[in-house]
Parts: structure tokens; sequence; C-alpha cells
């Protein structure tokens, strides 16, 4: 595996009474795969990422259980510095905002070059190159020029590749993205897509893809984990998922997709709203707002059920592999 | 960076002239005739009409005040009343304490108010920043004739180490009369240090949470090398915005200062001249410190010009 998490707990809050904004949570991603991490705004998808990264803001949330092995090395409590120095540091991530991800008062080439020396050991003129190569990479057109340039002289694409520039010159195995084509346009959003796709293939990398667009992972993941109320709630190969959810959250989600709902005068919504961080402590985080919800599931967690290789659902009452309309 | 230096020359040049027209206008404005003033109250009307006259107040207000701009223009301030002398040479006589006063403080405005600020801010909720701004607090609030007459009365009259007042030239008795500027320079630095500090600090932890401060940090690089490559650059670009109106501060404090330190500078100079009602003085140093202090923010401008790349498009 290049990057396992396991039961990871990220909490905020005083010690003595923390409150769980990811609970439990575990993935695997394999070489080469894309997972997509998919669920509303507030879910825990962002702070996952920023826990397997080593990024959460200080002083804020902290790691309070679980572990994090990136191509097997424990690296749960590592910020980036430390697991450069540790040997452990191929890992990189793009973000949402490419308008405010880079330092406006740097130069494009200083920026790219900065991650280079770190991780290659290289600097000057050797690290100047290597980020010529990095913007061909990105497909950058005049990649001398642009070098040059400060950030407010590039537009939202051109700048998210720019930040997929920098991610790759940490020579990453693994690349974390966080929903980084919700802030461009349609078509930007494709060319991105498009080249975070074909640089998996080419650089047999393995991509943690975070998004709330059904569509995009449709498009582009290989496996996908529903998160919902800081919990994984089903995992699954992308095909598996979209034609036999099981979730019922899921479920709720491919209903929800305009493309299922061609002709229709409003969208299906799913009723009620996502719960606040520590709201529901007994129970089934999705059984206040769930169509099918039993007794059972106010009082009792949901069992972990596996439905077949490699598809599990945390529901106590699965749907049975009924296509979605 | 040149077309964009012009201009900001040209707006300099612009508020100069507004600003001379003030303080024409408010000259004449003030009560009371200078002829009057000059020649008392035995003074004949024939008297009294030659030297209105012979001084040109005679002609229509526009003409004076073009003849008195011209004039400023190449360095011709009037005649001090008091002195008998020119305005420009009583000027110049204060003019090397005041400005070795006002380098020596900003020196020390920078030196103290930003690596301490920024000390403050990378470990910001410790005893540390608590303790550090907590004194910066302090010296932001008192008075500065209080800090002055503290500093002399343990450095001058307790410990002996340093001179209490006055200031003998540098160009007679050498560089080690800088000495005698140690404590004013420090007191007039302590109030503005200490508003830099702050600055300082707040700038950094505002500028911390940027998303790419963030990007910083996930490259790998060292905490140390985020703040000072990322952080502290972008940090500095308000704080130097700020310097502008620290001097501005500097100028009203070293009225003071020069005056607890017995120091033969502008500031007193304006103190004395207002008390001796010597307009052309008052006049001439008002018009020197605009001019002093248009220069400091043109330099502010092209200073954040070099610091931040996109100004040149705004």
């Amino acid at each position: 595996m290049m990057l396992s998490v396991r039961d990871l707990t990220v909490s905020i809050g005083p010690e003595t009474a923390p409150i769980d904004i990811v609970s439990g949570v575990s993935f695997d991603i394999g070489k080469g795969e894309i997972l997509g991490l998919v669920g509303e705004s507030g879910c825990g998808k962002s702070m996952t990422s920023l826990a397997v990264m080593g990024l959460l803001p200080q002083p804020g949330p902290r790691i309070r259980g679980g572990r994090i092995d990136l191509v097997g090395a424990d690296v749960t409590q590592l910020q980036p510095w430390q697991r450069v120095e540790a040997g452990h540091g191929r890992i990189a991530m793009i973000f949402q905002e490419p308008m405010t991800s880079l330092n406006p008062v740097r130069r494009i080439g200083d920026q790219i070059a900065e991650a280079v020396r770190v991780h290659d050991g290289v600097s000057g003129a050797a690290a100047q190159a290597r980020a010529h190569e990095l913007l061909d990479l990105v497909r950058i057109p005049d990649a001398a020029l642009q070098l040059a340039a400060y950030p407010h002289q590039l537009s939202g694409g051109q700048r998210q590749r720019i930040m997929i520039a920098i991610a790759l010159a940490c020579r990453p195995q693994v690349l974390i993205a966080d929903e980084p084509t919700t802030a461009l346009d349609v078509t930007i959003q494709i060319q991105i897509l498009g080249l975070l796709r074909d640089l998996c293939n080419r650089l047999d990398m393995s991509i943690l893809f975070i998004t709330h667009d059904m569509g995009v992972i449709a498009q582009l993941a290989d496996r996908v984990a529903v998160m919902y109320g800081g919990r994984i709630v089903e995992t699954a190969d992308v095909g598996a998922l979209f034609n036999e959810p099981r979730h019922h959250y899921t479920r709720g989600l491919m209903d929800c997709m305009p493309a299922r709902n061609l002709g229709a005068r409003r969208l299906p919504t799913i009723a009620g709203q996502a719960p606040r961080p520590g709201a529901i402590r007994t129970g089934c985080v999705f059984a206040p707002r769930c169509a099918a919800v039993q007794d059972l599931c106010l009082v009792a967690a949901p069992p972990r059920i596996v439905l077949s290789e490699g598809h599990e659902a945390l529901c106590a009452f699965p749907l049975q592999g009924e296509r979605p309309s | 960076m040149w077309s964009y230096a012009l201009k900001r020359a040209g707006a300099t040049a612009v508020t100069l002239w507004a600003a001379s027209v003030i303080i024409f206008a408010f000259i004449h404005v003030i009560p009371g005739d200078p002829i009057y003033v000059l020649l008392g109250d035995t003074a004949t009307p024939d008297q009294i009409d030659r030297l209105r006259h012979e001084l040109g107040l005679d002609q229509p207000i526009v003409v004076q005040y073009l003849q008195w701009a011209g004039h400023a223009l190449t360095g011709d301030l009037g005649r001090s009343i008091f002195f008998q002398a020119p305005v420009a040479s009583v000027i110049a006589d204060g003019a090397e304490t005041s400005i070795l006063l006002a380098t020596m403080t900003m020196v020390w405005v920078v030196l103290i108010g930003v690596p301490i600020g920024t000390i403050a801010a990378v470990r910001h909720g410790t005893w540390l920043d608590q303790g550090l701004s907590g004194a910066a607090m302090f010296f932001a609030s008192v008075p500065t004739f209080w800090v002055g007459l503290y500093l002399i009365l343990i450095f001058a009259a307790t410990l002996g180490w340093l001179p209490s007042s006055g200031y003998p030239s540098i160009f007679e008795g050498g560089l080690g009369n800088l000495r005698y500027l140690l404590l004013p320079s420090l007191t007039l630095a302590a109030p503005n240090a200490a508003l830099i500090l702050r600055l300082t600090r707040a700038s950094m932890l505002d500028v911390a949470r940027e998303d790419y401060v963030r990007t910083a940090r996930a490259k790998g690089i060292r905490p140390w090398q985020v703040v000072r490559r990322h952080i502290l650059r972008n940090a500095l670009l308000t704080v130097v915005s700020a310097f502008g109106f620290t001097f501005a501060a500097l100028m009203s404090e070293a009225v003071v200062t020069e005056t607890v330190f017995a120091l033969p500078g502008i500031g007193r100079l304006v103190v004395q001249s207002i008390l001796r009602r010597d307009y052309p003085v008052i006049q001439g140093i008002i018009l020197v410190i605009v001019v002093i202090y248009l220069i400091i923010n043109l330099l502010v401008d092209l200073a954040y010009r070099l610091l931040d790349p996109r100004v040149e498009l705004q």
C-alpha cells in the first residue's frame, strides 16, 4: 500500500472533552490508484486530508488516535518537514483555492525551485531547470517566461497547474488533491482533471482526490470512500458504488445528481442537514436523515458490513443491491 | 519601476504645492499685523506705509504668495524677526541635531520593533509573547517625557554612564558625541518601536493563516524558513507603510524630547519661535517638515513597490 490510514480520529476542543470531527476513518490507496473521498461540506473530508498531510492548523484540531502509514512508514504525528528529514517526504498536496495558495510577492520559478531544493537537494540553475521541466510536465506554455512571472499575472487554471508543478517537485508517490477544481470554470476543470489522470498514469502516482461532486468522482476515481459526519460510511470500486450503492446516504447522493434527473422540475434532496460535530453521540450519525431508519439505528452504533470484496458499508440495514433509477 | 517612481514623485509635488498654499494662508489668517509687531505702537502712518511697501505687503495676496513660494524654491525662506538672520540658516543650525536624532530613532524602531515583533509572533500564546506584548503595550502607553526622565534618572543621574542633556556637534567633538543622543533617541523610539512591534506581530499572525503559508509548509521546508521567506516579507508590507506615520508621530514627540534633554534641535526651535511670535521661522519649519514628510512617504511608496510586485498594476 502507498498510503494506509487506520482508525484516524481528529478532535477539537479540550483534552478532557474532545469533539471528534473525524472519527475512526480507515482507507488504503494502492500504487497508481485514485481514491475519491466524497461528502458534503463539513463532513470532515478536508480535515482528513490535512491530517494525512501533517498540515492540521496549529493550534487547533489534533490527531487523537489512529495511524497514518506512507509507503510502510509511520508518519502520523510528523509535519511535512519532519517527514522530509526522516526520508518519508514523498507526499504532496494541492488545494481548493489556486488564487490564494501561491505567495503573491515571490516569482513562480522561486516558489517551485524552493520545493525542488528540499526534495532534490539541488539549488540555483539546476533547481530552475527542474522547475522549467515541471512547467512543461503540467503543460504550461512559455515555461521560461512564466518562471519569472508573479502569481497575479496568471489565471486561476494556470495557478492550479503551478500548484500541481510545486506538488510534483516533491516527487510524490501520493498526491492529495483537496477539491482542486471547485474554484475553476467548468472547461478548465475538465482540463485539470485530465491532467491529473494523465500524470497519475505517467508517474505511477497514487491520488487521494477530495470532492463533493459525484460527477467528478465518476470521471476520475478508481475507488470511492463516501464520508458523512466524520465517518466513512461506504467504500467501493467506482463501478460498484454507482451501480449498487448500499448505504442509504450514498443512494441519496446519487438520487440528487442532476445527470440522473434530466427533465425533472425539481432536484431531489436529502431532507434535513448534516449534523454539527459532536451533536450525535449514540447510534448512527445518518439516522436522523435516513429514510429507512429503524429503532436500532438510534441507539446502537452501526456495524461495518463487508458486502463483497472491497465493498463495505457502515449500516445495520444496507440496501440490497438495487440499481438507482 | 521608473514610470511608477515618476508618477509618485509628481503626486508628491502636487501635495507639496497644496501644503504651501495652506501654510501661507494659515499665516495670513492669524490675527495681528506683522507691521505693528515690527514697529510697535508709536509708528506714524507714513512709516507704516513705507515698511508695508518695502516688505511687499501692499501687493495683492496672490502676488505675495508667488513671491514667497518663488523665494522658497530658491532656498530663501525669509528673515527671522528674533534672530535677525535668514530663516534657512536658523533652521540649518538645528537640523544636525534633529536629523541625527531622527535617524538614530528610526534605527532603534526598526532594530527593536521588527525582530522582537517577529519573535513574539513565532512564539505567540507563550509567556514570552505575553511578556513582550505587555512591555510593548506599556511603552506605547506611557508619555514620552516620563520615559525620558526615567532614562535620565537611571543612566545619567544614578549610573553616570551617559550625559543627560545638551548636544555638542559631532563636527567639533567627533562621532563620540553621538552618546549625547543615545538616551533621547531611545526615549523617542520607545513608543514607536512598541507600535511597530505590535504591528509586526499582528501582521505576521494574520499572514500565518494565509493559504500560501500552508502551501509553503506542504513543500516540506523548515518552519523557520517558512517564517523568513513567506510570512515575514508579506507581513512587512503592512509594517513598511506604517513607517510613514511613525515619522509623523516622531515630529511631534521630538518637540517634547528635545525639551526634556535640552537639545538644540528643530523641535525646540519651533516651540521657542511660537513663544517669540517669530512667524517666518514657524512658517519655514512647517514647510521643511512637510517636505521631509513627503519625501519619507515617497520612499515608503517606492519600498512598497519593491516588496510587492502587484502594486504596479493598480
